[in-house]
């Protein structure tokens, strides 16, 4: 989240959309009720009539998958009508950036693209630079080749009818939909997005969440109270295991991970990001100081010049996202494999492939409170006991409340836990579980040797344990919090914050991001200090409560929420303000005077981007059917799917498109009696009386179209799978009409699986296919094609 | 002393039924052993071992959702509780009246009582028997907790301010104004018999839509042919 939970309050218009978060986020929705008690309005768009609908002024029916072309509407509805807030778009955004004259696009693709590596060369995707190697700019928008123009001609197609069409909204209600949320491109308003998996677990999930940051741009509502872009993370510490970056193409806090043609430091410090503008802040340029913190973290005794070829390497292109490991997993080239906290085997998408992968093990630990279908899958449907070869382990972990340490919230609140109850029986905490791992492995690495010890041999242990304990109390979270927020390893006293980390190795800090949280004066993530300005007050910030980051920052890009001179665009609800020799309110992003530097400080020109360049599928987001889909063509262009998407070799056959036997739109869910694939639920005796069975939310024409009735047994299949569940016909489903044709979608959730309880039902992800966004890798689980009929 | 109440905002209700499992959990229920039956909706009823329940209607119009009604049912603990009265003629200690809050409270020696005679005088139909014991149950008010200046389990894990818990006087003032704001959006909103319980419901539509009993004198209780038969055999009462 760019903001935090409680600012929800301050919104004038909230909209949920790839996100239920009634049900899914029900906490959150205290501060959504609070914005509509104060007269905000509520919008829901979403396939089903949900929970949250029920409290919304306005809902919209869509069909599943068609987010961008709903948005792009929105986008050239904001354009048509001049409803964009001209100053913030002007000041703060690039789109008076002159774009490259050889970039462009035709039916559904931009320039660059290699159809043998189904990929983009980004060589034209680039700003026109002037004598100083600054972006030039036309700030009166006119110029055809500036980013503003280009994005009115890129959306010029996206018009009501073709939004209408594609989607299965009603026109009147996009329109309706339309205008409520741009009203908060008045200069004093703003409008908020809560988005979730809804919107990520799709071919095209980065490019939606990128055409509502762009509508967030145009609107002005970036940086300022009950505005942001917030994605609400799918479980309650999700943004903390981002943050120490638990994925392959990170680093602890967000730097890149060193590739195999980054041989060394210096390397890797030269693709630091770079801006020739002086009001850029360019924050990112920092970077060495902060991977030099890390590698000092990780490796105290080492100068980080060596300590960095100590780091493990990925390949040039090489992608290690969830599916892709299963699929190599799948093809036999793993050993072994460590599931901790997981349950794939009703998580990942294609769940029959991730059971089947797993069987190609030699060996499986999975740490876990409960059994679950991952542990078991050996016993699971379709498998012979004695035909897998996996020898599976199972080790018991403390649960949450059972554990000293930080968790860190959707709005970058990282909360520090005491310890509740013991761990009972034998169950060890995760931490101990690791570092005994760890030192049994060090262990070996000393008596036997091996290729390359030094990784292993000179890791930072005595930040890490309690001296003179044992397993299983040895792992020490106070101290791996110290090590976290950073220290000066001359004098060991802890920084600040990051801006006192240096690039020469006399500084250790495991997470830039996370430096502030353990200072001199104490733990600031223990901190329950309800203390505040009026100012604060008023808007509802917190600042010493727990610790935000970065620097305690709780509104991201706030510099963004004032004008030229420092001056609030919504006095009533300031974030922060100029008072003629300094900041009030939130801690700004740098404490520079007003307009000394552009607001957005993360990025290396320093505008929100309308042109983003980055991305793997292009500067603009682009609609597109989902891989499996009822129709063969769309209206936008001659590109059915994303171009770029991630596909698999062999499995394009076992995707229905426009196929007679599929031909119901399926997506999944969650429920908000049960957690993710149920593990931690479906033992609960009480949760599981409140939701005790799968279910396939029906319109009623498609019941009576199958012959269903409310609480049959029904079967939901497709190419890759068969689950059987209760139906729930009801009519907050209704069939659109969509492309001229009606439409019926199928509802169900990802909660159950064959172990428990045994009349429950299996994992939805059996139907859905192993196919992702180009740019993360997420599976596209919330769209895909099945039939129903009666069990 | 006008005792305890609770005022229960059902347009903040989304139906996260946190209050209906925290009722088993400080209560130490067991769970029932359901079913999906075609509805979010679980239990499908009140029972002996299930005090609270989120009642859930799709309000329909021309054949479109037009409401999705979230209702968690309770005992009302009425001031003048008619369970009581009747609960008397037979034994004075089967159903109590707690002076200081206002608690309706069932004993375990509703055993002694006509359990569907006491369900009848329900304006709500809230009290259930256990066909085994003939004891009767229902909300306590978490009484245990009150006295003890603790808040019910259910108010406790509310969290967008659906449910609240004090003062009768003042729980009534809030009901009013929260009326009076609701009533611009919600024009049919009314409040449940705010007179005459102490837990009092600010519905956004017609109660009917939400449940057949949501407030008093909505009809008669229909009987099926076994209760209608035990109705027969009242006179034999126990002396």
């Amino acid at each position: 989240m760019t903001n935090h939970y409680n600012d929800l309050m301050n919104s004038d218009c909230i909209l949920m959309m790839g996100a239920n978060p009634a049900e899914n986020h029900p906490v959150s929705f205290k501060w959504v009720m609070k914005a509509k008690e104060k007269g905000g309005k509520i919008l829901s768009v979403d396939p089903r009539y949900t929970r949250s609908s029920s409290k919304a002024d306005l809902y919209v029916p869509m069909r599943s998958g068609t987010d961008i072309a709903i948005l792009g509407g929105m986008i050239k509805y904001i354009l048509d009508n001049d409803l964009y807030f001209k100053d913030y778009v002007v000041n703060y955004t690039n789109a008076s950036f002159l774009v490259n004259p050889d970039f462009g696009f035709k039916d559904g693709l931009f320039t660059g693209y290699d159809p043998q590596t189904e990929s983009y060369k980004k060589d034209t995707w680039t700003f026109q630079m002037d004598a100083q190697g600054i972006p030039r700019k036309d700030p009166t928008l006119q110029d055809p080749n500036c980013v503003f123009q280009l994005m009115k001609k890129h959306f010029e197609r996206y018009n009501l009818d073709r939004a209408s069409e594609t989607s299965g909204s009603p026109k009147d209600k996009l329109e309706e939909f339309y205008k409520m949320y741009a009203a908060t491109g008045a200069p004093d308003k703003s409008g908020t997005i809560m988005y979730a998996m809804g919107w990520t677990q799709h071919t095209t999930g980065v490019q939606i969440i990128r055409a509502m940051a762009m509508i967030q741009l145009l609107l002005g509502n970036v940086g300022v109270a009950g505005g942001g872009v917030n994605a609400l993370r799918g479980t309650s510490n999700v943004q903390g295991s981002t943050d120490q970056a638990l994925l392959f193409h990170i680093i602890p806090a967000y730097m890149p991970t060193p590739r195999a043609n980054l041989a060394t430091l210096d390397a890797y410090n030269a693709t630091t990001p770079k801006s020739n503008d002086p009001k850029s802040a360019n924050w990112w340029q920092n970077r060495p100081k902060y991977i030099a913190s890390l590698l000092k973290a990780m490796y105290p005794d080492q100068d980080p010049a060596t300590s960095y070829n100590f780091m493990p390497k990925l390949d040039v292109g090489q992608n290690c996202s969830w599916l892709v490991l299963f699929d190599h997993m799948h093809q036999g080239k793993f050993k072994g494999y460590f599931v901790w906290g997981q349950n794939p085997a009703g998580s990942s998408a294609n769940s029959t492939k991730t059971r089947e992968a797993l069987s190609k093990l030699d060996w499986m630990v999975s740490v876990n409170v409960f059994d679950n279908e991952t542990a078991s899958f050996w016993k699971g449907p379709g498998m012979n006991p004695a035909q897998v070869k996996t020898e599976v382990f199972a080790l018991p972990p403390a649960v949450f409340c059972e554990k000293e340490g930080s968790v860190s919230n959707s709005g970058r609140w990282i909360q520090w836990r005491y310890q509740g109850p013991k761990p009972p029986g034998q169950c060890v905490r995760d931490g101990d579980i690791m570092l005994e791992l760890f030192t049994r492995i060090r262990d070996l690495y000393k008596k036997d040797g091996g290729a390359f010890p030094d990784p292993i041999l000179n890791l930072n242990q005595k930040d890490i344990a309690k001296e003179g304990k044992s397993f299983p109390d040895r792992f020490d979270p106070q101290k791996v919090a110290k090590l976290l927020s950073g220290y000066d390893v001359n004098t060991g006293k802890q920084v600040a914050n990051f801006t006192q980390l240096k690039d020469d190795g006399s500084t250790a800090c495991g997470n830039w991001l996370h430096s502030g949280a353990w200072t001199e004066d104490g733990n600031n993530m223990a901190r329950r200090d309800k203390t505040q300005t009026e100012m604060q007050a008023n808007i509802g910030l917190f600042p010493s409560w727990s610790f935000a980051w970065p620097v305690n920052r709780r509104v991201l890009y706030n510099r963004a929420s004032v004008d030229l001179n420092g001056q609030p665009y919504a006095p009533h609800k300031a974030v922060i303000k100029w008072d003629g020799s300094k900041w009030v309110g939130d801690v700004p992003d740098g404490g520079w005077p007003p307009s000394e530097r552009h607001p957005f400080i993360m990025r290396a020109e320093g505008y929100g981007q309308f042109f983003g360049p980055g991305l793997a599928d292009g500067p603009f987001p682009e609609h597109y059917e989902a891989m499996e889909c009822p129709y063969e063509e769309h209206p936008f262009s001659g590109q059915l799917h994303n171009p770029t998407a991630l596909k698999f070799a062999g499995e394009a056959a076992m995707r229905a498109v426009c196929d007679p036997r599929y031909p119901f739109v399926g997506t999944t869910y969650r429920v908000t009696e049960h957690w993710q694939t149920g593990i931690m639920t479906r033992w609960l005796p009480w949760l599981l009386e409140t939701m005790p069975q799968n279910f396939a939310e029906i319109d009623p024409e498609l019941a009576q179209l199958r012959g269903i009735k409310n609480g049959d047994k029904v079967i939901l299949e497709n190419m890759r799978g068969a689950i059987e569940c209760v139906a729930v016909v009801t009519p907050r489903m209704q069939p659109l009409i969509s492309m001229g044709q009606k439409l019926h979608q199928v509802g169900t959730t990802w909660h159950y699986g064959w172990l428990h309880p045994k009349d429950g039902g299996d994992s939805a992800n059996l139907l859905t296919p192993s196919v992702g966004d180009p740019n993360t890798g997420i599976p596209e689980t919330k769209t895909f094609m099945v039939n129903i009929r009666k069990a | 002393m006008d005792g305890k109440g609770f005022f229960i905002d059902l347009t903040k209700c989304h139906a996260c039924r946190g209050c209906q499992v925290a009722c088993k959990q400080w209560h130490k229920l067991p769970a029932e052993e359901t079913h999906n039956w075609g509805s979010f909706q679980n239990p499908q009823d009140l029972s002996f071992i299930t005090y609270k329940l989120v009642r859930m209607e799709e309000s329909v119009e021309n054949g479109k959702v037009k409401d999705w009604l979230f209702f968690p049912d309770q005992c009302r603990h009425c001031i003048q509780p008619p369970c009581k009265m009747v609960g008397d003629m037979d034994d004075e200690r089967a159903i109590l009246q707690e002076f200081e809050t206002g608690t309706v409270m069932f004993t375990a020696r509703t055993k002694n009582l006509f359990a569907d005679e006491i369900r009848d005088s329900c304006p709500y139909d809230i009290p259930r028997v256990n066909e085994l014991t003939n004891v009767l149950s229902k909300c306590d008010m978490c009484f245990d907790r009150v006295i003890n200046g603790k808040l019910p389990a259910c108010v406790l894990s509310c969290p967008t301010g659906t449910m609240h818990f004090g003062d009768l006087d003042d729980m009534k003032a809030m009901a009013q104004e929260r009326l009076a704001e609701v009533k611009k959006i919600y024009p049919n909103a009314v409040l449940g018999d705010p007179n005459a319980v102490r837990v009092i419901y600010l519905f956004q539509d017609r109660p009917s839509k939400y449940h057949g009993r949501a407030v008093a004198s909505v009809g008669p209780r229909l009987y099926n042919r076994q209760q209608a038969f035990a109705k027969l055999f009242r006179p034999n009462r126990k002396a």
